[in-house]
């Protein structure tokens, strides 16, 4: 199958299965009682209230509801963020970039320090790289990520003083430096899009700990993962030939080896950006950083449900796409894997 | 006529005794080279050693940290009502007198106290989620795979749903609709950790049912449902059994991290979740002691330990199931 084919089915695939999760968060927030009830106040009058009643349509049957609900979804209305006081959608998009920055930061750090990580751990098999990396591993996948955080935080932030506590940036560029345009709202390609050198270094900065506790765990899901596929693919009959060829060792490693060893690390990537997603509500949360994570627990504190909703489907969206775009690439770096 | 129809019923009970201790007998002698695998791995030990001692810490709470007698609920940790104090302060004698072992935490709580008793939430919050997890995902799974079809389409589309939110978002916004307590995140996690054993189970069933043995099974006449859970759901057990210990660990990893943001029980609970977020909230903050004119301390106490203890039961639990692949993977195994 082409691969635009294979990509066309599987948009159409996902179809039925984001139609499953929108079900499932219109049960949710049917469970939680009348969902008017979170917008109506004291000193409303009856009009009022009816109007806020009509808006959710409560007197209807719940399919009725349900359909309502649903061309709210498709259209772009996902309800009113109570929490920051702007239409959800709107809200999304304020607060998505610097998720979604974090996110891929330490992603990209993760993949650079797992892949690294297990294949030295696979070529130095039972040697003492071999056991202090796989233990570090354990601890990686056993680790807690808020507690991790709040390790960084009071090491590196808080007795050392060489990262900020919290936040994605210095408060006082927001009376200083007004004239950076905000072309993708990533503050690390903007800063750079304008040339503004100190805004980016400051981006860096903050971003530090945030991003690297994000990537502890999936530097361990990934170490493991590459270290496993690279002792299957040390054993092949092809490593065995070009060593035998005489090549150096070094390229036996790099350009035999690891390249296919790769192949399975990258299926594993698209599962772990799930992880990623949750784990950034914890490390939002601790590290004050402002994006979606942040955003949601705020949101649950004050009983936001048309929040917490949007945020939940986003992310379903967001890890759907992202499997998807894996998948792609799996076919593409295995031209043995038949996209159907 | 009635007497020897009784007796053949009673012989046919005694042969049944016997068949079933004949089918057992190879399964305890791969039980015991089991063991006599497990006593190799270092790592599978050093996992049972710390899993067995958080257990008897669980078992023993009363006696290593005896309720004070007006206490109503032993889950309640006791509190002095006084700004934290740095481990070894004097602990009131209402509370049981001696030293705080581990300091004290928000408004003067036991953190010793929540530690030990802490370990019993862990306990049955993992336990409670995983078994009824795995009981759903086994049922389900196993009739997917078995029956295939139109059922296995619907289960494995239903599970694709719950597999394309990430389990922790998930969880969100369930407990969010929900009350926030403990009962809730439980019923939270189950609702996300079916699914994967659905999976697992169903990938077993359906490459196990082409076995010949199922196949003789059939041959013999035996019904749809004794070939099922007799024959093809106890050989499909072994990787459920080896993800059911590490998730154990992961449901604890996640139950915290729920407690953490404020879905957890209250403040005085003992929930090591829960326990770590108060420490948050002391975080920049330093308090005097002895109150309110002494010197200040950072009160790192209130989570540095119970964040140890999450950590340890993890890694415990993960090691045993890393040692239990190992183990039990027909591959590796010989």
């Amino acid at each position: 199958m082409r691969t635009r084919t294979f990509i066309i089915r599987r948009l159409l695939l996902l179809i039925p299965v984001l139609i499953g999760v929108s079900l499932f968060v219109f049960a949710l927030t049917r469970i939680s009682g009348n969902p008017a009830a979170a917008y109506i106040r004291e000193n409303m009058s009856q009009e009022q209230i009816a109007l806020i009643e009509e808006q959710f349509h409560v007197h209807d049957p719940i399919y009725i509801q349900y359909f309502y609900w649903f061309e709210g979804i498709v259209q772009g209305n996902w309800g009113y963020s109570k929490t920051s006081h702007i239409p959800v959608t709107d809200a999304i998009q304020t607060f998505f970039p610097a998720t979604f920055e974090l996110t891929l930061v330490s992603i990209g750090i993760a993949v650079v320090v797992g892949i690294a990580l297990g294949t030295l751990s696979a070529t130095k098999r039972n040697k003492p790289v071999d056991h202090a990396t796989r233990l570090m591993a354990l601890a990686g996948v056993s680790m807690p990520i808020f507690i991790l955080a709040l390790v960084l935080q009071n090491v590196f932030a808080y007795n050392l003083g060489w990262f900020p506590m919290i936040g994605r940036e210095a408060d006082y560029w927001h009376y200083v430096d007004k004239d950076i345009t905000h072309y993708t709202g990533f503050l690390l390609v903007d800063s750079v899009l304008n040339l503004n050198w100190d805004r980016f270094s400051d981006a860096v900065w903050h971003i530090a700990l945030p991003a690297v506790t994000l990537s502890f765990g999936t530097i361990a899901i990934i170490t493991r993962i590459q270290r496993g596929s690279m002792l299957d693919v040390l054993n092949q009959d092809y490593v065995k030939t070009a060593r035998s060829k005489g090549l150096p060792e070094r390229v036996v490693i790099r350009k035999h080896a690891r390249r296919n060893a790769l192949i399975p690390t990258t299926t594993v990537v698209g599962l772990a950006f799930g992880g990623l997603l949750g784990g950034a509500v914890l490390t939002e949360t601790i590290f004050a950083w402002p994006g979606l994570g942040l955003w949601s627990t705020s949101a649950i504190s004050n009983n936001d449900w048309a929040s917490i909703m949007g945020f939940t489907m986003i992310s379903a969206l967001i890890y759907v796409i992202v499997n998807l775009i894996v998948d792609v690439m799996y076919a593409y770096l295995d031209p043995r894997v038949r996209l159907e | 006529m009635a007497n020897a129809e009784k007796e053949a019923v009673g012989k046919n009970n005694i042969s049944t005794i016997g068949q079933l201790r004949k089918s057992l007998k190879p399964r305890i002698r791969e039980l015991r080279f089991s063991l006599f695998l497990m006593r190799k791995s270092l790592m599978a030990i050093v996992g049972i050693v710390i899993v067995l001692s958080l257990v008897t810490i669980a078992i023993l709470a009363p006696v290593l940290a005896p309720p004070p007698p007006n206490s109503r609920d032993p889950m309640i940790i006791p509190k002095d009502l006084e700004p934290p104090k740095p481990p070894g302060s004097p602990r009131p004698a209402d509370l049981g007198g001696g030293t705080y072992i581990f300091g004290s935490g928000v408004m003067g709580i036991d953190v010793y106290y929540g530690l030990i008793w802490g370990a019993r939430t862990s306990i049955y919050v993992s336990l409670y989620v995983v078994l009824i997890a795995v009981l759903i995902g086994l049922v389900l799974g196993a009739i997917a795979g078995f029956y295939g079809g139109k059922i296995d389409e619907l289960l494995m589309r239903i599970t694709d749903i719950f597999l394309s939110v990430p389990s922790l978002i998930l969880a969100m916004a369930v407990v969010a609709v929900l009350s926030r307590s403990l009962e809730n995140i439980m019923l939270a996690l189950i609702v996300i950790w079916w699914p994967p054993y659905a999976r697992i189970v169903r990938g077993q069933v359906l490459s196990i049912k082409e076995n010949t043995y199922v196949e003789a099974a059939r041959a013999v006449g035996a019904k749809k449902m004794r070939i099922l859970f007799r024959h093809i759901v106890p050989n499909s057990l072994s990787p459920v059994l080896v993800n059911m210990t590490m998730d154990i660990g992961v449901v604890v990893l996640v139950a915290a991290g729920l407690s953490f943001i404020g879905f957890g029980p209250p403040s005085d609970y003992a929930e090591w979740g829960k326990m770590v977020a108060d420490g948050h909230n002391y975080f920049l903050g330093t308090v005097p002691y002895p109150f309110p004119n002494g010197p200040d301390y950072n009160p790192y106490w209130i989570w540095v330990f119970p964040g140890l203890f999450i950590f340890l039961f993890v890694m415990g639990f993960n090691l045993l199931g890393d040692g239990l692949r190992d183990i039990l993977d027909p591959r590796l195994r010989r």
